[in-house]
């Protein structure tokens, strides 16, 4: 018999709205807004209030795919990250770096998404970044 | 606070209870935690926080052999009234442990009663319980009052935060998610048929608590509408949910050819 809430971030934009998970004998239950945070002050939108359903859930990929002859496969992270930088490695070098764009994403941490810029700016060339939470 | 604690240690060690909800302080903020083990009271507190303690206790579906202790104010007994008397959780296995709101706290919630029947920490303070804004709505002429309640239900984003906190909602399958009502995915909501449906299943439920007007992150003010609603109730019923008498929930006797609606009946 074991329930706690343990205070974590939301991870669906860039707010920081503080929640507090569920767990219920080890299994994610169910999501409370924190009443102490002063962002969200014991509010929430939809897609917090739900936040932990996508952990648990049966579409999540638990593996890179990679599309062989139209078909989703799956994939090893080795093999999937080599396609990855192939690719945008031709790209860059067939139809130059502006050629290229990233959109990264709100769900990453602050540092994962300096790091995603500095990719694209030290590495590919281009200043076409941009990301989902300003759409 | 000391007093609670031992009292909960002395429940733990003796068996009485299997384990605690209560709320434990981390970090510099209580969160709701199940207490199992008396060495983990240490870090048993109050707070000024509220969450549904009372909700959060329908774990207990999960291990109906045990008993459970559960720390209630006054709004979490009301709750747990509701809920026994709703057949949502059985009375006998509960043992509540009462904790009276401090001043603060009870004007901030401008709430009638904010003290269980029994308790073990804080005092008994009676606060004057403010009408005002729902006298003041109420005396609007129609059309600047459906024009209130249309701008403020307007505002709504369809988080369904005030369904998600509240202690009392508890069915399996919502209205509010019953797709030919409110379509899914859709927003905004339906202005008024979302909150209005809400409103309806309030009826004869809604305890009072604030916990929705609370969550709300656009600030609908719907503990006022909520409260007319209770207030109707009160007058063709004679039923206030919370109240722990032995009565019935009015839809317990609507179609039962019990209740009439005569000329004296609004």
């Amino acid at each position: 018999m074991n329930y706690t809430t343990i205070p974590t971030t939301c991870a669906y934009c860039g707010c920081g709205c503080e929640i507090l998970f569920e767990v219920l004998d080890g299994e994610l239950v169910g999501t409370i807004p924190s009443k102490a945070n002063p962002i969200n002050h014991g509010s929430l939108c939809i897609k917090g209030w739900t936040a932990h359903e996508f952990v648990v859930s049966e579409k999540r990929l638990k593996s890179p795919l990679i599309r062989k002859n139209g078909e989703f496969k799956e994939a090893t992270w080795d093999e999937a990250l080599n396609l990855v930088s192939s690719t945008l490695k031709e790209i860059k070098e067939t139809s130059g770096p502006d050629s290229l764009a990233c959109l990264s994403s709100a769900k990453c941490t602050n540092e994962e998404n300096y790091l995603m810029q500095k990719v694209m700016r030290a590495v590919v060339g281009t200043n076409n970044v941009d990301h989902c939470a300003r759409l | 606070m000391e007093a609670l604690k031992n009292e909960v240690e002395t429940l733990l060690r003796e068996g009485t209870i299997s384990a605690f909800l209560g709320m434990k302080l981390i970090k510099g903020q209580s969160i709701p935690f199940l207490f199992t083990h008396p060495d983990d009271l240490e870090q048993l507190t109050i707070g000024e926080a509220r969450y549904p303690l009372a909700k959060i206790i329908l774990i207990a579906h999960k291990y109906p052999d045990h008993h459970l202790g559960i720390m209630v104010r006054g709004c979490d007994e009301k709750a747990l009234i509701e809920l026994y008397r709703n057949k949502q959780l059985d009375r006998c296995k509960l043992v509540p442990m009462g904790v009276a709101c401090s001043g603060e706290l009870a004007e901030k919630c401008n709430c009638s009663k904010p003290y269980p029947s029994q308790f073990i920490v804080g005092e008994a303070r009676e606060i004057s319980f403010d009408r005002a804004i729902l006298e003041k709505i109420e005396s609007l002429p129609l059309d600047e009052r459906f024009g209130y309640w249309i701008n403020q239900l307007g505002k709504c984003i369809k988080c369904y935060g005030c369904r998600n906190i509240c202690p009392v909602c508890f069915c399996e399958v919502c209205t509010l998610e019953d797709a030919p009502l409110i379509p899914l995915g859709k927003i905004p909501p339906e202005v008024p048929a979302f909150h209005l449906s809400r409103a309806f299943h309030m009826a004869g439920r809604c305890i009072d608590c604030g916990l929705c007007e609370e969550g709300c992150p656009v600030d609908i003010p719907l503990r006022t509408l909520y409260r007319k609603v209770r207030e109707i109730v009160q007058e063709l019923f004679d039923y206030l949910p919370g109240e722990d008498k032995e009565v019935v929930a009015p839809l317990q006797i609507l179609g039962d050819g019990s209740f009439e609606i005569t000329e004296g009946n609004p």
